[in-house]
Formats: C-alpha cells, structure tokens, sequence
C-alpha cells in the first residue's frame, strides 16, 4: 500500500478495479506521467497583490529617445521646439539686455559692432540667425495648416515637411547674402 | 551517417537520370536543400525575479530559411528552441489582437505584422514599447493605458435612445467612423508618441484620444458635449503637438493625429 501511494497509483488502481481491460493501461500511465518532480509553491490569490508591488518598485522603464528610429516627424518637431526656445531667449535676452543699459543696446551701437566685424563672421552670425527664424516660421505654418484640418495625411506630414525644409535652405541662403 | 545519406542520395540521382522503366517515386525531384542564413537577433531581457541585474540586449542567432517570415514567427522560433525563459505577448499572429506589439529596429509595430529584414549581416534589435514599465522581457505594462481608455467612457450613451429596435444611422453619418473604430488598442501609436513619454500620467495618448474622437464623432451618442468637456484642460488632448510618430507608426495604418486635431477644432469652435 505504502509503495503504491508513493508512486501515485493508489488512484489509477482504484479506477482499474472498476473500468474496462482496454482504458486500464491508459489511466494508469496517465496517473503516473501527471505526478511531477518539480515543487511548487502554494500561496493563496491574495498574495499576488504584494508580489506584484514588490516588483513595481524595482522595475525598470523601458529605453525610448535612445532606441527609437529618427523620423521626420519627431526630429522636425524637437527642432521646431529647441528653434522656438533659441528665438524666444534671443528675443527677450535682447529686449531685457536693452532695459538694463540702454546705452550699450541700442540700435546704433549694435550696427557698429557689427559692422566692425570680419566678412566671414557677419556672414556666419547672419546664417546662425536666418536659418532657425526661417525653419521656425515656415514649420509655423504647417502647424497652422494642420490646426484647420490641412495636410492631416501621413503622406500631406511628409510632402510638407520636406517642403518647409526645402524652403528653409532657400530663404537662409537669401537672408544670408542681403547686404 | 551524413555519408550514407548523401551516399544513397546520389545513387538515386542516377537511378532517376537513366533508369527507363523506373517508378514515379524515382522521378520525384530531389528538394533542394536550402542555404544556412543566419541572421542576429537582439533582445531586451529583464527579469523580475533578479532585479539587481539591469536591463540588457541579449543576442540570438537563428537561420532565417527555417524560420517564418515575420518577427513574430522568429521570437516564437527561439523561445521554441533556444532559450524557454524569453518572454512576449502573442496571441492572434495575424495583426487583430493587438498583443505582440513591440519596437522592432526603432520602430513601434506588431511583431506579427512586421516581416523580418533577410539581410543576415545586419542585426535586429527588439525592444518593449517604449517608455513604459516592464513586466518582464518584452512585456510592458499597459495598466495605465487601459485605465486612460477607461476614463473616456468608450461606450455609446444615448440619454433617448428610439422606442424599439436599433439606434439608425445615416451611411454618411457611418462612414465618419471608418479609420478609427478598427483601432485594437495595441498601444504602438500613444508609445511612440514623445508627449506620451513625457507626461503620460496626464497626457491621454493618442490611441485614447482618437477612441474619445470614436464616440464624438458618433451620431448615434448624444453625450458628445460631455465627451469635450472633459478634455477641456491644459494636459489630457492639448499635450498633442501634431508631431505624427503615432500616424507614421500606425500598423493598422489608421491616422490618431488627424483624429486629435478634429477634436481640438471642435473645442477651438465651441
């Protein structure tokens, strides 16, 4: 009795005695083959709870910016941003600078300083300038169309991103070479 | 063994080229064996179990002329044979579930739907969805976004609904719902979405917003005033910069980004 209760047939045994000869074997390997080697731990469902608060503590976030393929979509945008910040500070550097001392801000000082200048950094200066207000503008505008329901496609995205880049090496080139 | 085989292969060969009077099976073609094209794979593990171990891309290599065509096939292929630990979500394989959705060289997408590049010089790095806490492996955790989903009452409310039978519906009135109700809410569009990443605790996400636009757009709800109210706020729907990435990496090629901004035209002309 011992050894049949340690191999797990007590059961199939007890069935074989009341089912036909030819389901008999078929029981039996089936009671045998169900009794596994691995232990496993039993705890109530309750415990699930804590099991997973324990791991929402230490674990990890997933990696983003890092892995995620450069897209014209969201390339274009954080430049829309940091191009919209580097205005935006020029602007009110310039404006708060003028408040400060008016003496050394105002616009005839400014035009001799730069005109003192080397050819080659006016013309470098006036690029750095022209090609963030020209992107900055121009993408402006594609916001504004998409806000009215423009352009909403994947495709209408795509042809006018392209065209605002194009358009912004053209006007960057013209702002760059007046005189 | 191999020899023998061989051996006998050949044999059979010139058996089939000069036997006359030989059976059909003889004249069968001999399948051609094909190349061994090995191709890398890389994967995101993590495990919860040894969470002192940091995240870290394991590689596998596998031949890709014994693998299926799809990202989803190869995963299923190395947990099969290689290592029984890698865990991912899969259930449909055939792109209506939504499970398997994961970033697969950069790109949001589900591994099923996308087919694996046979450049075997190349690896391909599969990583969770991005920027979301990881359950385990591949295995991001979506309680946050079903709870987002939740919040905007994704059902029809009908404060008078017709005395018997069905709620009708004009075919114009229909048609404004194609592209947005075949959304399986796989998660790619509000994961791959920079806005998302940064405040998704307030930011609704795209795929949210455009099941919000689902029940706006239905001439069949009546509570669509209520619908827009709650969206009226600094960061649920206006987080949307119209950036696109949810548009671009749609795989069921709908359009999130055209949805929000009906929305916010709608809140714009209230």
């Amino acid at each position: 009795m011992m050894s049949t209760r340690a191999l797990g047939l007590g059961p199939a045994l007890r069935k074989a005695a009341f089912f036909p000869n030819a389901t008999r074997k078929q029981t039996m390997l089936r009671n045998i083959v169900a009794k596994r080697s691995i232990q496993i731990q039993s705890l109530p469902p309750s415990a699930g709870q804590e099991i997973l608060n324990k791991q929402r503590l230490v674990r990890p976030s997933t990696p983003h910016f890092t892995i995620y393929q450069p897209q014209l979509t969201w390339i274009a945008s954080i430049f829309n941003r940091v191009t919209g910040v580097g205005l935006s500070v020029l602007l009110y550097g310039f404006s708060i600078a003028y408040l400060v001392a008016p003496g050394t801000f105002d616009s005839a000082h400014v035009v001799e300083v730069v005109a003192g200048l080397p050819e080659g950094v006016k013309y470098a200066g006036k690029a750095i300038l022209a090609a963030p207000f020209a992107f900055h503008s121009l993408n402006g505008i594609r916001h504004l169309s998409w806000d009215s329901i423009k352009f909403l496609s994947l495709k209408g995205a795509y042809v006018s991103g392209y065209i605002v880049l194009g358009a912004t090496a053209i006007s960057t080139v013209a702002l760059t070479l007046i005189k | 063994m191999q020899s023998l085989l061989t051996a006998g292969r050949s044999v059979h060969l010139a058996l089939g080229k000069r036997a006359f009077s030989s059976s059909a099976r003889r004249w069968q073609a001999v399948p051609q064996e094909k190349p061994v094209l090995m191709k890398e794979f890389k994967i995101y593990r993590w495990n919860p179990d040894q969470p002192e171990k940091k995240p870290e891309l394991q590689s596998y290599k596998i031949d890709l002329n014994q693998t299926g065509p799809m990202i989803l096939d190869a995963l299923i292929k190395i947990k099969n044979e290689i290592d029984p630990t890698l865990t991912f979500r899969r259930s449909c394989r055939e792109g209506i579930c939504g499970s398997c959705a994961m970033n697969i060289d950069g790109q949001n997408t589900l591994a099923c739907l996308c087919r694996i590049d046979r450049e075997g010089s190349k690896n391909t790095k599969i990583y969770p969805l991005p920027h979301m806490y990881v359950v385990k492996d591949l295995v991001p955790d979506m309680t946050l976004f079903y709870k987002q989903y939740k919040s905007i009452q994704p059902w029809l409310q009908n404060d008078n609904p017709p005395e018997k039978g069905e709620h009708l519906q004009s075919p114009e009135d229909r048609r404004k719902l194609d592209g947005m109700y075949e959304c399986i809410l796989c998660a790619c569009c509000s994961t791959s979405c920079p806005s998302y990443w940064w405040s998704q605790d307030e930011y609704l996400g795209p795929a949210t917003l455009m099941q919000a636009y689902r029940w706006i757009a239905d001439s069949r709800d009546t509570q669509g005033a209520e619908r827009k109210e709650r969206l009226q706020n600094e960061l649920s729907l206006y987080r949307c910069h119209t950036i696109f990435n949810c548009t671009r990496t749609c795989p069921k090629g709908l359009n999130p980004a055209a949805a929000i901004a009906k929305i916010k035209l709608e809140l714009a002309v209230d």
